[in-house]
């Protein structure tokens, strides 16, 4: 997939947050990473059309995004997004969350949206989880029914908005296993991540955001192992910091 | 089991206990008055009674429906981008809340309604009503709404859903399930506020026990009859809330319902 962003720019109220970024690659698996504040899912929200940029244009596989309501509405459709937490409607079961892109955004049967939600569900070992919601469900099965519910309408990208960083060690290897999974099946993907073994060995492109810019991009295994701005280089060290 | 008829039989000592406090202490007084209790001539005017509890139910049941609507819009209103219709929300929701119904009561029915030619006084009795329980219903809908994770609503955007039906989908069974209780509540309260219309002679409950108390001079039978009468409405709407309650839990029936 190609990703070509020309000058994109957000501010809050005055407050710059990201900073006439202009970047172009093309890619099947990308992970976004930097210091907290830096922009990450401000921009992976320009990514996916939840939010418009002040300025500047992205173009995904050559084809410009249009920021109005009416064309995000149906550009959204083809993505999937999927938040660090809160990501499920909490008055419908995990059933019922899954099959709702389907049944009303796609306009799908019911018969058919749940066959293929049940399939989706034992795929992910949500098998059992059908009937419950989400308050009912670990951390880790609340963001891997996210992930369900993002993908089951076979979209052309995926976006994960720190997925596992809520989780602990042991619900965060099930989440990175299963996108793994999903990368190695030819889904494309974008994670904004502060696991870096993950960008490291999953993700075959990283971007290293930073105060609003890019400040490098590149191959993960270059960038993790031969980091060339300082700005990098001292975050890696901060975060590496206490690893094993 | 043994221990479980020990809590059962406990349970229903302590309700014949509660009973049997309250039916002394209401006889005692009686007896302190030297009131010999006759129910016989409050029953001579069955036919009215059951025409003024029908239109105690048919005027809250009206004012319910129409409190709804005008809370809805006063709530969603009140968020208004429009300045005027904004502040015309909020100045209706603080001065019908810091106002007596009575008051309200008697300035739109002879003033404003004169004004204007209403002259049905059932109409404009359940107008009234329902401007009066509109804005309390108001301040229920805008706490609720205010109450839903704003992420359930980027939920909805993030999948591509219609505004339309993100309000229909998401917005309406989470907002039913956290006020129903309240609205309830609410409705109990139009059901006891009917009774203030019996000043602009609405012939509700309250007026015929009123019209009834001036040829019997019963006072303590009638009125006794008349909160008793109340009472079986809203303990009915209060039975019927609790099941609403359990199916609203989680809005599952709107999930089965689709």
């Amino acid at each position: 997939m190609q990703i070509i962003m020309q000058g994109i720019s957000k501010s809050f109220n005055g407050k710059v947050v990201l900073d006439n970024i202009s970047f172009a690659d093309n890619f099947q698996s990308m992970a976004v990473i930097g210091p907290s504040g830096a922009g990450k899912s401000t921009l992976l929200r320009i990514i996916g059309g939840l939010l418009a940029p002040t300025a500047g244009e992205l173009y995904i596989d050559g084809k410009k995004i249009i920021y109005s309501e009416r064309e995000l509405q149906a550009y959204r459709r083809t993505i999937g997004f999927v938040f660090q937490s809160r990501g499920l409607f909490e008055h419908l079961t995990s059933l019922d969350n899954v099959t709702l892109p389907l049944v009303h955004v796609l306009g799908i049967s019911r018969e058919e949206a749940n066959e293929n939600a049940y399939k989706l569900l034992s795929r992910f070992g949500l098998a059992g989880e059908g009937h419950k919601y989400p308050f009912q469900l670990s951390g880790g099965q609340q963001q891997r029914l996210q992930i369900a519910r993002a993908v089951i309408t076979k979209p052309k990208l995926l976006l994960l908005d720190e997925p596992t960083s809520a989780l602990d060690p042991e619900l965060t290897a099930e989440v990175l296993d299963m996108l793994d999974e999903l990368q190695n099946d030819g889904l494309n993907t974008i994670i904004v991540t502060h696991e870096m073994g993950f960008a490291k060995k999953a993700c075959e492109k990283i971007i290293f955001l930073c105060d609003g810019v890019i400040r490098e991009s590149g191959p993960g295994s270059r960038l993790l192992s031969d980091p060339r701005s300082p700005e990098l280089r001292n975050f890696l060290n901060k975060v590496l910091e206490w690893h094993v | 089991m043994r221990t479980k008829i020990c809590k059962t039989l406990y349970i229903v000592g302590s309700m014949a206990a509660v009973a049997a406090i309250l039916a002394a202490f209401l006889w005692i007084s009686l007896l302190r008055i030297d009131h010999k209790l006759d129910f016989s001539t409050l029953l001579e005017f069955k036919v009215r009674l059951q025409q003024g509890f029908v239109m105690t139910l048919a005027i809250s049941a009206g004012s319910l429906f129409l409190s709804l609507l005008i809370g809805a819009l006063a709530a969603v209103g009140q968020h208004s981008r429009v300045l005027v219709i904004s502040y015309l929300c909020k100045v209706y929701v603080q001065v019908i809340r810091g106002t007596p119904l009575l008051v309200q009561i008697f300035f739109f029915y002879y003033i404003i309604g004169t004004a204007w030619g209403i002259e049905n006084r059932y109409l404009a009795g359940i107008l009234i009503l329902s401007l009066f329980e509109g804005a309390y219903i108001a301040e229920i809908i805008r706490g609720g709404l205010e109450s839903i994770d704003s992420r359930q609503y980027e939920i909805a955007r993030a999948i591509g859903l219609s505004p339309g039906k993100t309000a229909r989908l998401v917005t309406i069974p989470i907002l039913m399930s956290r006020i129903l209780p309240a609205l309830a509540g609410q409705f109990a309260s139009i059901i006891k506020d009917s009774s203030l219309l019996s000043v602009i002679a609405v012939s509700e409950l309250t007026q015929t026990i009123q019209e009834i108390s001036a040829h019997n001079f019963k006072f303590f039978e009638n009125y006794f009859s008349l909160g008793a009468m109340y009472f079986i409405m809203t303990f009915v709407v209060s039975l019927i809330t609790r099941r609403l309650e359990k199916v609203y839990k989680h809005a599952d029936y709107y999930a089965r319902h689709l």
